[in-house]
């Protein structure tokens, strides 16, 4: 028997907007003459992820309901995530309008006479846009999915064009190429113990549905091992995807092989459609059995904190330096997993916001630090970029502290709710260890404001680039909103208070 | 006064004053333009523009302030963070030597105490969350039940904070780091105000929210206040170059002032707290002069300035009477506040007093011995022709030596400011004064 399924799109349309934008995206660079081909695209794209934004404002009153016969489930927390999701990822395609980043013939290989053609010839493709607006489309899908088919679809759809993307840089391909491959073969293993995991889930309770799996693991006397190895495969998928120790070796690496813009993009958005997915499935499913998962957890936070962390102190390209940072960041927000309560999910949502920000506004910068030959990842050579660039070196140093939480700008605020809310719950270990690896990594951010305030120039360093009118609206953007946020957490902390209506 | 701020976490922007901030805002605000007189040149060396050093030096008193007047645990903490960003510009921006590594050395230390205190002031909040007094108003915190076991936690989260910014042993390594690095202004206001915040925060959120644990941990940080006094006292007498020994007796003086507060009497708190003020003008007073001296012979060495009482006699006579408050020559202010706290101290600890005692005598050796050697004995090469102050630094200097007399003759004003905080820390800590021994 089949019924037909009903499908409320007034609730899917911010998703369907973008996938739209993606399709329209293909056309076009099948159809649209080469000279104006990359403005259309990145207009296509900002408005889609615009369009989709504002839908999200007009449907946020809703109360929590079910969008695809209860595959899909739109809440509060999900529209918060899915609208931070949108704003961050468009940011982060302000950036994108720097074309020189990317390979101008993505087919061609590296060190080809066709490559060397077409660049000879200024051929620039533009399918990064529609790929960007697929993974975007899976990134908002990924945080409302209702079961585990759907969570599977869309953490393909969000992975594999990102896959696709990490390889695309002009500069260095091969490196770009290794990690897109790097990337591409862990991501699949990691799906497939995603998937494993779901196949043992199902096998528990015999539905996909996160709902029924809740009934299922509330049943008192029922054997719950086969759903305990469910939770530890699905973990190993989710965790690999916000880059969590041990599962967090492909990050320096794609982080440094990827366009910098592209990193931007992933590391903001992909962790926050993860986390949102994450702390959903987990209060959702796994929730009746904490008592069982959690010391796991707590184990994997604290190597992520301290392992990031430590890393990160040893560091001299940029960018996996950052890589690194993102790592620690993701054991902070894992507490908030780990607290699974109201308040930490509040305080995680914030979380994401200010370190979206930051971490876009960071690459953002990164992209603009050059020398002759093209962008400069060697933190030694940003010597004395104050004197040369007092305003670039200045936000960059403010989106660190951010990082690193000092008063006064975001990431402060978002560190003090997120592990208010973890030792509130009774995890003191997780709140000193917490603190201490920020010390830690603090170190390394101050070192890159050192370099970058109390080192004087020397002939090899770094110019920046007269950015566009479009990438200085991102880095402003970013700019003010991380202290205007540090400085003012009210109005966004309502917000996500109220948004989180997904918890009882 | 007080405004709402972050609403989320029921934190208000408050801001009032009793008599130890009211002091403290004094202190702050009578140095800074002395500084700005007495240091009048010294931000020329720096890599970036003079005006870019008044606009630090003039966020750093605000925040220095702030940090004062903030009654709400989450505002001070705020402030205590971001006071050290400026400082930081300031010495790696217009210091000499390392001044990068001094500045960020100076940053670690600073910041690794603050997170812990964070760590602290989240523990402080979630007990209040449980007892569903959310609040980080200080007079409501102070009346919540802690347990003492958690007790003993959160006041070791706020004291190694405020440990570090003090300095006391084994968290004084930044210091002459600093010191050294620092231009002689930002070195007052580093050493005679900022630091004070440590000890500020030990009478303020240690001994009040936290009575228990400060009488569980005060004998342990008596012994370290007397290590620090005798230490840096040793030290100071080994030092070749002004600034360092300018620090290390710092350090010294200010297990003096930890000695005070943890005694816990009457004496001893009250002693302690006119000891911060009169530390901050005598050390401006050492480091104006030593400026200026360092300035004209283009040298840190104490030995290269000999002879200098002939040359120079103003300046020297300003730096003979800086030496003389240092090591608290009765008839100036600091011998007032050594004394009440060696008082205070014995009443309660009379061995930790007499131990304590032995750091005046330590005192007049060290600064003995610079005077010595840096006024006194042949004329050194190279000093033939170093003028003697000007009106500017006259100017500069005149006020400190003033204040130093004055309150030396007549302390009252300020004792009479800084009792009632006294009194009230004492009943909020539950002791008084023992008695005094009558003999057997």
């Amino acid at each position: 028997m089949f019924t037909t399924p009903t499908l409320d799109y007034n609730l899917l349309a911010p998703i369907l907007i973008v996938l739209g934008g993606a399709l329209l995206g293909v056309l076009v660079e099948g159809f649209w003459g080469k000279a104006q081909r990359a403005n259309v695209q990145l207009i296509i794209s900002l408005l889609s992820i615009a369009a989709a934004f504002g839908w999200i404002i007009k449907i946020h009153n809703l109360t929590s309901q079910s969008a695809a016969i209860d595959s899909v489930s739109i809440d509060g927390g999900g529209l918060f995530l899915q609208g931070t999701i949108l704003v961050l990822s468009f940011v982060a395609l302000l950036f994108f309008s720097q074309n020189d980043h990317f390979a101008p013939q993505a087919s061609a290989l590296p060190g080809s006479d066709e490559e060397a053609s077409a660049l000879r010839s200024g051929v620039q493709m533009t399918e990064i846009y529609p790929l960007t607006l697929f993974a975007i489309s899976g990134m908002l899908l990924f945080p409302v999915a209702h079961d585990l088919v759907t969570l599977f679809v869309a953490l393909e759809v969000l992975s594999i064009p990102l896959y696709i993307i990490t390889g695309l840089a002009r500069r260095r391909r091969l490196l770009s190429q290794e990690a897109a491959l790097k990337y591409f073969l862990l991501g699949a293993y990691s799906s497939a113990f995603f998937l494993f995991g779901a196949a043992f889930i199902y096998g528990y309770d015999g539905s996909l549905s996160l709902g029924d799996l809740r009934t299922a693991a509330n049943t008192p006397g029922t054997n719950h091992i086969f759903l305990l190895i469910g939770i530890l495969f699905v973990s190993v998928g989710l965790l690999f995807k916000v880059g969590a120790v041990p599962f967090h070796s492909w990050t320096p690496d794609v982080y440094q092989g990827a366009p910098t813009p592209v990193t931007g993009f992933m590391a903001a958005c992909t962790k926050v459609a993860a986390f949102g997915a994450m702390f959903r499935i987990f209060i959702i499913g796994f929730a009746p059995l904490q008592n069982d998962w959690r010391p796991v957890f707590i184990a994997v936070a604290i190597m992520t904190m301290v392992g990031g962390a430590i890393a990160v102190v040893v560091q001299t390209d940029i960018k996996r330096a950052l890589a690194f940072s993102s790592i620690t960041h993701a054991g902070f927000l894992l507490t908030a997993i780990i607290a699974l309560s109201k308040a930490s999910y509040t305080s995680m949502l914030f979380y994401l916001v200010a370190y979206g920000i930051a971490t876009v506004g960071a690459f953002g910068i990164v992209t603009l630090v050059r020398d002759g030959s093209g962008e400069v990842n060697d933190m030694n050579r940003w010597a004395g970029l104050a004197k040369k660039s007092p305003g670039v070196a200045t936000a960059f140093a403010v989106f660190l502290m951010s990082f690193g939480g000092i008063p006064l700008t975001a990431g402060f605020v978002a560190k003090f709710g997120i592990f208010t809310a973890a030792y509130a719950t009774g995890n003191t270990a997780l709140l000193i260890v917490g603190v201490l690896s920020s010390a830690v990594a603090l170190f390394f951010y101050l070192r890159i404001v050192l370099i970058m305030f109390f080192k004087e120039p020397t002939d090899d360093t770094v110019t920046v680039e007269q950015p566009g009118a479009l990438v200085t609206v991102g880095v402003l953007l970013c700019f003010f909103a991380t202290i205007a946020i540090g400085v003012y957490p009210n109005l966004l902390y309502d917000l996500a208070n109220k948004m989180t209506t997904l918890v009882p | 006064m007080s405004h709402g701020w972050v609403s989320a976490f029921n934190v208000k922007f408050a801001i009032g004053v009793d008599g130890l901030a009211l002091v403290l805002i004094l202190l702050t605000t009578v140095l800074v333009p002395i500084v700005i007189v007495g240091g009048w040149n010294e931000s020329e060396n720096g890599r970036w523009s003079v005006k870019t050093f008044y606009v630090l030096l003039l966020i750093l008193e605000m925040f220095m302030v702030g940090v004062f007047s903030a009654t709400d645990i989450f505002v001070f903490y705020i402030i205590f963070e971001v006071m050290l960003i400026p400082v930081y510009f300031l010495i790696g921006g217009y210091g000499r030597g390392d001044r990068a590594a001094a500045a960020l050395k100076f940053l670690l230390y600073s910041l690794f105490g603050g997170l812990l205190m964070l760590a602290a002031i989240i523990g402080l909040f979630v007990v209040g969350l449980k007892q569903n007094i959310g609040s980080f108003d200080l007079t409501t915190v102070s009346h919540l039940h802690i347990s003492h076991g958690v007790q003993n936690w959160l006041f070791l989260g706020f004291f190694i904070a405020f440990a570090i910014k003090a300095p006391l042993f084994p968290f004084h390594t930044w210091l002459p780091t600093a010191a050294r690095s620092a231009t002689p202004g930002t070195s007052i206001l580093v050493l005679g105000v900022m630091d004070k915040v440590g000890t500020y925060g030990m009478i303020r959120f240690c001994l009040n929210l936290f009575p228990d644990a400060s009488k569980t941990f005060a004998p342990y940080i008596i012994t370290l206040a007397l290590i620090s006094i005798i230490y840096g006292a040793f030290l100071a007498i080994g030092q070749k170059e002004i600034t360092s020994l300018i620090a290390f007796t710092s350090i010294s003086h200010f297990g003096f002032i930890i000695l005070g507060i943890f005694a816990m009497t009457s004496q001893g708190l009250t002693g302690a707290t006119f000891y911060m003020v009169n530390h901050g003008f005598s050390t401006a007073a050492l480091f104006l002069v030593g400026g200026w001296m360092m300035e004209r012979r283009k040298s840190e060495t104490i030995s290269d300035f000999g002879g200098l009482q002939r040359i120079t006699p103003v300046m020297a006579w300003m730096f003979f009477i800086a030496g003389m408050s240092t090591l608290a020559l009765p008839g100036l202010s600091s011998f007032v506040s050594e004394f009440l706290v060696l008082v205070g101290t014995f009443t309660r600890y009379p061995l930790a007093a007499i131990i304590g005692t032995t750091g005046i005598v330590l005192a007049a050796l060290y600064v003995l011995l610079l005077v010595q050697r840096a006024l006194h004995g042949p004329l050194q090469p190279g000093n033939e022709e170093t003028p003697d102050l000007n009106i500017r630094e006259k100017v500069a200097i005149a006020p400190v030596v003033v204040a130093l007399v004055f309150l030396g003759f007549y302390p009252k004003p300020v004792l009479h400011v800084v009792t009632p905080t006294t009194n009230q820390v004492m009943t909020q800590v539950s002791v008084s004064d023992p008695t005094p021994m009558a003999g057997k």
